[in-house]
């Protein structure tokens, strides 16, 4: 599998006129998995959402990189196209559009005009899928997210991850509103993608999903910036004693972006 | 600027035009009467929309179409219309103003059904076409409109299914302009005596992307007691056609009318479609779908009017609005006094794709009558750039993304049309106009 590597430099983002992040930095291979971890408010969904490409963030300074070539440029389609997959934390309804209809478009869509799944594949890969996620499988037949429970909606992202393969994959609080069993079954499938051709970002505020995953990196986010970065012990260490400890080892009052250290 | 609005053919045209085709007399008194009501009449007056730069006046009134003898002689897009696996036993194919195909099984026949053009209804069955023509639900006077079609009548046809004979295969027929000035003044006779079941479906195609012309269309449906009239229609006029076309029905005791309209005209159309519910429990649904693109103005009227005591009205439309398409939609639902027990309920949703496009939906309920259920639903709005965003982050164009959020609108109401044949073309159709 071909080695892939994301690189976000000095990244800032506005939205509706107000910067949010203030120069991110981070380096992610593929075959890595990266935890980005950090209280409500601290830029975490913008940062996921600004390298996808979501239309109300604007990029003001900085860059991210894709083997080089430059992402900001490319159309979100283009960006997935490209390896990229952003699993959401709150991800469209669609009306109208059965769940497998548009998982298929989106396979032939990253296949290419001419290379199409044959039908009876892409059902098979899909049924697997759906398995291993103990997902129902009338779920295929039902509209895009509509309806779905909070919890139907993140294994319904990680259907997708599975599904489309990408070389990096973002996961924005693919944890939250899930129970424990839940939890597991969303992980097991996080897991199953982990090989040398996939890197991951994983973001979360608590520390829960990384019991069930383990992050070859873990960094925290405070003010719109990665303010510390560690191996998986950083994220034990936060798990027993929380954020304030660096809080008050950089002389941080108030975590939240607008906030000046 | 207003458009010159009258018209080139005059009292001995008609009578003319009338004889040639060998008309009873009754038929070419209504004619000329009508010519004459048309001059004093005014323009319908369609809600919101402006209609006097549109033109009424430019057009061929009659031109012939070569013959055919088999579907499989059709072009290419004609043929998507057919079901060509099928027996496709009860067709009638009007090209220009020819009937170019007429067929109808013969157990049809043997049971009293008639199937065919308006000429040779009005020369073989004078009296029955006389009893319903243009009486029981539209008048010659709404309109200038509405009386010029009267005069002007060129083409259409005639259905009767005799009493408690129920027909399981549709009633097929094609409206072909393929003359590029030639109008339409195209009228649909559809009578379903007591206790009959009829289904049919028509298309109108023409393909005139630039040259002016009009299409001046009626359809009535009578449906007695008890009868059942699915009626399904995807209308493909081109760009350069002016439509007003008005589809009427009335429902008698415990009848039921089912309308089934795709309105994928590319030109700038008005469109109503109007059902009496007169007889207690009778029953109506009026389900539509539209796609507007280009530059085109068009106003959908819906209106079911509830006489009856427990009578059923139901009204759907959704449309999609690109480009600069504009479009009004009104849905009437409306209760005379007496009509106890009844139930009016209408939905009417309309989204906008682009800066560009407009769209307006006017759902009405008028009540007269105090024990009675009513209800309605109606939405105005612009794609939602966040599914955009989400489609595309999975590979999709933004082409294809858009194209999955139409389809998706739409399917509520295509999904719920009970005629297969209909449900594929607007799929077609739909799929074309999206691209
Ligand atoms: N649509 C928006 N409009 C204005 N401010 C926003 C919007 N979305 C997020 N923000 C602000 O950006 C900051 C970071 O938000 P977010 O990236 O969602 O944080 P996190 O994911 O870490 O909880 C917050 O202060 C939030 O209020
Ligand atoms: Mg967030």
């Amino acid at each position: 599998m071909a080695a892939s590597t994301l690189v976000i430099k000095d990244l800032h983002v506005e939205i509706e006129g107000k910067e949010i992040l203030k120069g991110v930095n981070l380096t992610i291979n593929t075959g890595e998995f990266h935890a980005v971890m950090g209280p409500n408010g601290t830029g975490k969904s913008t940062l996921a959402s600004a390298i996808m490409g979501h239309p109300k963030y604007e990029i003001t300074k900085g860059s991210v990189l894709l083997n080089g070539e430059d992402v900001l440029e490319m159309e979100v389609d283009e960006r997935a196209q490209a390896g990229l997959f952003l699993a959401m934390q709150y991800p469209s309804e669609i009306s109208g559009v059965t769940n497998s209809d548009f998982l298929r478009s989106s396979i032939n869509a990253l296949r290419g005009e001419g290379n199409e799944i044959p039908l009876m594949q892409f059902i098979k890969e899909m049924d697997a899928a759906m398995d291993y996620l103990e997902m129902d499988k009338n779920m295929a037949q039902r509209y895009l997210n509509e309806g779905f429970s909070g919890g139907e909606k993140k294994r319904n992202e990680i259907l997708q991850l599975m599904l489309l393969k990408p070389a990096i994959g973002i996961l924005d609080e693919i944890d939250s509103g899930l129970d424990i069993d839940a939890l597991k079954v969303v992980s097991k499938g996080i897991n199953k993608m982990r090989n040398d051709g996939f890197g991951c970002l994983i973001i979360t505020h608590y520390q829960r999903l990384l019991e069930y995953i383990t992050p070859d990196k873990v960094h925290v986010m405070m003010q719109g910036r990665v303010v510390k970065s560690g191996g998986p012990e950083l994220a034990e260490r936060l798990e027993a004693e929380g954020y304030e400890w660096i809080k008050e080892e950089l002389g941080i009052e108030d975590e939240t972006v607008g906030q000046e250290a | 600027m207003a458009v010159e609005t009258k018209l080139p053919y005059d009292k001995q045209y008609v009578s003319q035009f009338s004889e040639k085709r060998g008309e009873p007399n009754w038929m070419k008194e209504f004619r000329l009467q009508a010519l004459e009501q048309s001059e004093n009449l005014p323009m319908p007056k369609p809600e919101k929309t402006r209609i006097d730069t549109w033109n009424f006046t430019e057009f061929n009134h009659e031109v012939t179409g070569a013959e055919i003898s088999n579907l499989e002689e059709l072009p290419e897009q004609l043929k998507v219309f057919f079901d060509l696996e099928s027996k496709n036993e009860n067709v009638l194919i009007q090209r220009n103003h020819t009937v170019a195909y007429a067929s109808l099984a013969d157990s049809l026949k043997d049971k009293g059904v008639i199937f065919t053009d308006i000429f040779t209804a009005v020369k073989e069955h004078s009296d029955l076409v006389k009893k319903y023509y243009m009486r029981d639900t539209l008048s010659v006077d709404e309109n200038r409109l509405t009386a010029l079609h009267a005069a002007l009548l060129n083409g259409g046809v005639f259905i009767y299914v005799p009493k408690n004979v129920v027909i399981d295969e549709p009633l097929q027929t094609i409206f072909w302009q393929e003359d590029e000035e030639a109008a339409l003044y195209n009228h649909v006779l559809i009578v379903a005596d007591q206790g009959s079941e009829v289904t049919y479906v028509e298309n109108y195609v023409s393909h005139n992307d630039e040259k002016p012309s009009v299409a001046n269309i009626v359809t009535e449906v009578i449906a007695l007691d008890q009868a059942r009239v699915s009626y399904g229609a995807v209308d493909n006029f081109a760009q350069g056609t002016t439509t007003y076309v008005n589809r009427r029905g009335v429902a008698y005791r415990d009848a039921k009318i089912e309308w089934a309209i795709g309105q994928m005209n590319d030109g700038n159309t008005i469109s109503e479609n109007t059902t009496n519910l007169m007889g207690d429990n009778s029953h109506a649904e009026a389900k539509a779908v539209t796609v507007g693109r280009g530059n085109q103005s068009q106003n959908f009227v819906a209106n079911i009017t509830h006489f009856g005591k427990g009578s059923e009205g139901y009204i759907l439309s959704h449309g999609v609005m690109k480009d600069k398409a504009s479009s009004i939609f009104s849905g009437i639902g409306k209760i005379e006094h007496g009509a106890s027990k009844s139930n009016a309920e209408q939905e009417s949703r309309v989204l906008m794709l682009s800066e560009g496009a407009r769209g307006d939906a006017n759902p009405i309920l008028l009540i007269d009558e105090d024990d009675v259920t009513a209800g309605h639903a109606a939405s105005v709005g612009r794609v939602d750039p966040l599914q955009l965003f989400y489609l595309m982050s999975r590979g999709i164009s933004k082409k294809e993304a858009e194209r999955l959020v139409i389809h998706g609108f739409l399917a509520p109401v295509v999904n719920q049309i009970p005629i297969e044949a209909v449900r594929k073309q607007l799929t077609n159709v739909i799929e074309r106009k999206v691209n």
